[in-house]
């Protein structure tokens, strides 16, 4: 039973390989480009999904977060950790590559659009997670009070994007017009439409995948120190 | 029915004695008030020469609040673990009380520094609002947006070892969408020409913002308490 489990794991971790190439060859020769943008319009297929991916990262380590203050297990709250720390990760890839994208397109790298504004939060929420953690000696102490603030912020975050569109500096020069409808439909060629989709599935296989490598080292380090005790 | 007056008497009990506790030493209150008429002086003679937009004019005025709050709000639960009170606090009074209780007094501390910031900020600034039931009105909704986020941070500083330089980090984040709802209220009130409409929507936000707050705290402030 747990070798044709580990066995099934090990063929979706090729599988994912595979996925993840084709996507990333299919998203410079397959998809074409968008009419106004170009050749600039390919970042989609790649910092929507890490930006996604960021705040998947988020939920699931919000969902960690609850759970742990209900059970207390240790795992719980190494779990919420490790997807913030995939979160962080991802949401630096998704705003250096929005911050070239926006360079080359919009001529600034930075102007607090309101998604630049919401990712910064995001960002400046994920080190305020990692600071607080790193500042409590003890670990339930430290697992619980880390849930906390990250139930906390999660339940901001809804307001913020209320509150962000309507930051008075500029409008947002986030492409609305090629890529997304303004009633938030989708305005895109089949093949750019396929690209994209596969590429979110890809990059969600991704967090898994590396999510999960973390849990079962962090459980064979568990598992260690239990024999040491020994 | 009890139970319920009896939980109030606790928050009233626990407002009570941080109140006479602040009226002994009288120190967060200095240090906050000193702090924010300090940062208001320094705006001041800074920009005296210039005549500012009603938006940067509410930026600066939010952001003298905002970080007084930061310099003195944290004192009511950390000074709890520094007189190693707080185990005494967590015999006498239920969490939801000593939270209530401790929500009340960041808003009294807030409410008084608001209460010096704002009229001397018109008098310095030499502002005359242009609808001055509205500017009441964001000052009101504001303080108790920036108690309300400010008080589980510092219920979560207060555990943690780094508890100083923390509690800004911490609670930025979170009182981000409070704060941009206060400036821009604010806007609204000392601009005049804009629609009282949109004003209106963001004391709502405001509003809404510290229920949430509030009532999210209120269920997770025994974990951070009794732990």
């Amino acid at each position: 039973m747990l070798t044709r489990c580990a066995r099934l794991l090990t063929g979706l971790k090729w599988f994912l390989g595979v996925w993840m190439t084709v996507v990333v060859i299919a998203a410079f020769f397959y998809a074409p480009a968008a009419r106004n943008l170009g050749q600039m319009s390919r970042i989609i297929y790649f910092h929507i999904p890490a930006a996604w991916v960021t705040v998947l990262a988020f939920l699931v380590c919000t969902v960690y977060s609850a759970k742990y203050l209900r059970s207390r297990r240790a795992e719980d709250d190494a779990a919420a950790s490790f997807s913030a720390e995939l979160g962080l990760l991802f949401c630096v890839i998704a705003t250096v590559s929005g911050s070239i994208f926006a360079k080359a397109i919009w001529g600034s790298y930075w102007n607090w659009d309101p998604r630049e504004t919401s990712i910064f939060i995001l960002l400046l929420i994920y080190g305020a997670y990692f600071a607080l953690r790193s500042s409590v000696d003890d670990p339930a102490r430290r697992g619980s009070l880390a849930a906390v603030y990250g139930i906390l912020a999660f339940v901001t975050v809804p307001l913020l994007v209320f509150v962000a569109p309507r930051i008075p500096a500029v409008q947002s020069l986030h492409p609305d017009g090629p890529i997304l409808v303004a009633d938030g439909g989708l305005d895109m060629d089949a093949r750019m439409m396929t690209v994209f989709i596969s590429s979110l599935a890809g990059f969600t296989g991704l967090f898994v995948w590396v999510f999960s490598l973390r849990m079962r080292a962090w459980h064979l380090v568990q598992r260690l120190a239990h024999r040491q005790e020994d | 029915m009890t139970s319920s007056s009896n939980c109030a008497h606790e928050v009233l009990a626990v407002l009570a004695k941080d109140l006479r506790s602040e009226y002994r030493t009288r120190y967060a209150l200095s240090a906050v008030l000193l702090f924010a008429v300090t940062a208001l002086a320094v705006v001041s003679f800074s920009v005296s020469p210039y005549s500012l937009e009603a938006d940067a004019q509410s930026a600066f005025l939010w952001i003298v609040l905002f970080f007084s709050a930061m310099s003195g709000l944290s004192r009511s639960f950390v000074r709890e673990e520094e007189a190693r009170t707080a185990m005494a606090l967590r015999l006498a009074a239920a969490p939801e009380a000593v939270y209530l209780g401790k929500l009340l007094f960041n808003i009294t501390l807030q409410g008084a520094v608001v209460i010096v910031v704002v009229p001397l900020f018109l008098v310095l600034m030499d502002i005359a609002p242009a609808h001055p039931g509205l500017l009441v009105w964001a000052a009101v909704l504001g303080t108790l947006a920036l108690a309300s986020s400010s008080t589980i941070v510092a219920a979560i500083v207060s555990r943690a070892n780094a508890k100083g330089a923390l509690f800004a980090v911490l609670a930025f984040p979170v009182t981000l969408p409070g704060l941009s709802s206060a400036i821009r209220a604010t806007t609204a009130a000392l601009q005049g020409a804009v629609g009282r409409a949109r004003a209106a929507d963001d004391l709502r936000a405001l509003a809404a913002y510290s229920v949430l707050m509030i009532a999210t705290s209120l269920l997770l402030f025994d974990f951070v308490w009794n732990d």
